[in-house]
């Protein structure tokens, strides 16, 4: 009697253990940033998820949808249909746009029984830091600066996450969390960095312009560095400021919640 | 140098506009995010996009109310299916009462439909008032932005203008003296005019009144001292009813400007009383322009917009190029979504892509347009219009590879590992300043990420032994 018991218990306090997560690497993680996908894990079972990884996932596939390319979009998210659909519990991405994309397109993206499927797993997907605060109720999580002494960050709203997800405060709590670093706010903190997926090529002086604006605002306040949880304003911020040289180092979120601040 | 599409897009940034356009962005930005705070605002534009929302879905039968009530009033109505009949409207009425001097209040429906040339072809010399529109007029130029068509000027080239026009100094700083010049000579113009020209904001259909709204008093002088008053409207300015009307007044300068009341409202039901001042006709042009064939499509939403200009204030793409780069009347993200579609023919649907999708448009918007979907969907439409054969085929192909788990993971090997040699002569920790197709136009102002020669998917398999 006593182990169906103690399972019970676990199944209705699933806070104690923290609940199983599918991690959702998104494309551009997998591929160019696989030490954030690294972090990403590190970190959810720090406190205490269990994650697991659907092996047949690939892009959620905004890069054709915003492109203009609706059915070659809805091509490659059948596979992220089809991949964690037969998963249960709390999907979580590190990077916005991608859950923006889930979230927010997918529903529209179908139509019929293939929309309800879309629909609930929409409801599950979540970006990594409002799962954190939101889901596990953890607005701290520590982490330190990976520098000595004291950097002043500026924290870059990616626009998925404030204008489509309305998610602007769980990653500032995760950052008031953070020791060895201040927060500084550049001016017009509202403004898109200008990487916008496609735009970024279709357009390269207009958006390598909203970068300068973006990077130069970020140097005035007297940022040392540049945090997101967007890894494609990260590549583009970071690509700008490397051209430019300027002393800004550009991170992702989870590159500072390390407890021990090695990067 | 008006109509619905003027010129090619600008493809980079304007720096001779973005300075003065960053000040009155954030100028207009912090009054707006005050005054948002003194209602409430979520509450509000809920309450607007119904008026509109309304509005759109009875359109022809507010239409048709409003034009019974205009005429009851006394005033006349003439209906224009596009541009080129609503300027013969607009001509053959001054024509008829053989004026030929004109003051205009600023219409951004004028410029769409280039009203200025088409009068000017008559022999109608016809004078923008709004002092902004006057300046773009006299420079040659045209106006920028729905509400500040000077914008992307400084006093400075202001001042120089009206020292050219007048032979005497201006200060740039002593704007008081540049509005003075302005408006003695526009004094003149107001008083020598026959027909005054205006836009309207909204015309309530159950009392065939059209609203206009200004800062400057140009258009109390335009309807009332000239001895015609033409109005042109699109069709989807109307709403049903007075209750609709105390909202939209309220709202249109608050996402506008911050304020919580335009400096002036003229309402205007018919000609002049009999013994009363002011015009003895009234003409109002109503211009459908494309517009009815947007009910009932994916982009019926357009129509609920009021021409506000918050959306150009918020988007970070006009702040950059200014609205001439958008080469339309319509400029900004609403410019985006309007043009391709009311110019049909295709020749504005490359400004769908001028937008990086951020979505601070959507979040200024008083009723809640879409504006961000809008423009993906017009994407596609504008591929289904006018494929781009190699581009279509690099996506169908992507499609195809990353569409399975396997294809996918061999494209990841392929660009991580068996090009590495190419990516590692051009990089340096793991970036490079030169990338290949697709990807050269990144490199042009950014070092490019290069792939990992070990992805994620592959660490983990390795580490955890599959899942």
């Amino acid at each position: 009697m006593a182990g169906p018991r103690t399972s019970r218990i676990f199944r209705t306090f699933p806070a104690v253990r923290g609940p199983r997560v599918q991690l959702f690497v998104t494309c551009l993680v997998d591929l160019l940033y696989p030490e954030i996908g690294e972090r990403t894990v590190a970190l959810l079972e720090r406190l205490g998820c269990e994650v697991a990884f659907p092996a047949a996932q690939t892009c959620c596939g905004q890069p054709a949808l915003s492109s203009g390319y609706p059915d070659e979009a809805r091509t490659v998210a059948d596979r992220f249909l089809d991949a964690f659909a037969e998963t249960e519990g709390p999907i979580v991405a590190p990077f916005g746009s991608c859950v923006h994309m889930v979230r927010h397109h997918y529903p529209r993206l179908y139509e019929g029984e293939r929309a309800m499927v879309a629909a609930r797993l929409a409801a599950r997907t979540h970006e990594l830091s409002s799962f954190i605060v939101d889901e596990l109720g953890r607005p701290a999580v520590g982490g330190r600066y990976p520098a000595p002494g004291v950097t002043a960050v500026a924290y870059h709203h990616e626009c998925h996450m404030r204008y489509g997800l309305g998610v602007t405060e769980a990653p500032m709590s995760l950052l008031r969390g953070v020791t060895g670093c201040t927060i500084v706010e550049p001016a017009r903190p509202e403004l898109c960095c200008g990487f916008g997926g496609s735009f970024s090529l279709k357009l390269p002086e207009v958006s390598v312009a909203m970068a300068d604006e973006k990077l130069d605002s970020a140097l005035e306040a007297g940022a040392r560095a540049i945090v997101s949880t967007d890894v494609g304003c990260l590549m583009h911020l970071e690509g700008r400021a490397r051209r430019r040289g300027l002393p800004l180092r550009v991170h992702h979120l989870v590159d500072l919640l390390e407890p021990d601040g090695r990067l | 140098m008006s109509g619905l599409v003027i010129e090619p897009p600008r493809e980079g940034p304007d720096p001779a506009v973005t300075p003065n356009l960053h000040r009155a962005a954030g100028h207009w930005g912090t009054h707006r995010a005050d005054a948002r705070r003194s209602v409430d605002w979520e509450a509000w534009r809920e309450r607007a996009r119904e008026i509109r929302a309304d509005a759109v879905r009875h359109l022809p039968e507010l239409i048709e109310l409003l034009e019974d009530r205009v005429v009851a009033a006394g005033g006349h109505v003439h209906h224009a299916l596009d541009a080129d009949q609503a300027c013969a409207h607009v001509v053959r009425i001054c024509q008829a009462a053989d004026a030929t001097r004109a003051v205009k209040g600023k219409s951004m429906t004028s410029e769409e439909i280039g009203l200025g040339a088409a009068l000017a072809q008559a022999g109608i010399e016809a004078v923008e008032t709004d002092l902004g529109e006057y300046i773009v007029q006299a420079m040659g130029d045209r106006p920028s932005h729905l509400l500040a068509p000077a914008v992307h000027l400084s006093a400075a080239q202001v001042a120089d203008l009206f020292a050219r026009e007048s032979g005497r100094h201006f200060d740039p700083d002593d704007t008081a003296a540049l509005v003075d010049y302005a408006r003695r000579i526009l004094r003149e113009r107001f008083l020598a005019a026959e027909v005054g020209i205006t836009g309207v904001n909204l015309a309530v259909a159950e009392t065939g009144t059209l609203a206009i709204v200004e800062s400057e008093g140009n258009i109390r002088l335009a309807t009332a001292l000239p001895r015609i008053h033409i109005a042109l409207m699109g069709i989807e300015k109307v709403i049903r009813n007075w209750d609709g009307a105390a909202h939209l007044i309220q709202m249109l300068p608050l996402a506008a400007h911050g304020t919580p009341a335009a400096a002036s409202t003229s309402f205007i039901t018919g000609p002049a009383r009999d013994g009363d001042d002011g015009p003895q006709e009234v003409h109002l042009v109503l211009l459908d322009g494309g517009r009815s064939a947007l009910r009932g499509t994916p982009f019926e939403e357009t129509l609920h917009c009021i021409r506000c200009g918050a959306c150009l204030y918020a988007c970070p793409v006009y702040r950059q190029v200014g609205g001439h780069g958008y080469g339309t009347t319509y400029s900004g993200p609403i410019g985006a979504v309007l043009s391709p579609l009311l110019a049909r023919g295709g020749e504005a649907d490359e400004l769908p892509w001028h937008s990086s999708l951020c979505g601070a448009c959507v979040e200024a918007c008083p009723v809640k347009i879409p504006l961000d979907d809008q423009l993906v969907t017009l994407r596609a439409r504008a591929h289904e219009r006018n494929p781009a054969r190699a581009e279509a085929a690099l996506f169908a192909a992507w499609a195809r590879l990353w569409s399975r788990p396997a294809t996918y993971r061999a494209t990841a090997a392929t660009a991580g590992r068996a090009l590495r040699p190419l990516w590692s002569a051009l990089a340096r920790d793991g970036w490079q300043r030169r990338a290949p197709f697709p990807f050269s136009g990144w490199t042009e102002g950014r070092d490019a990420r290069a792939p990992d020669p070990e992805p994620f998917h592959v660490r983990w398999r390795r580490r955890r032994g599959g899942a």
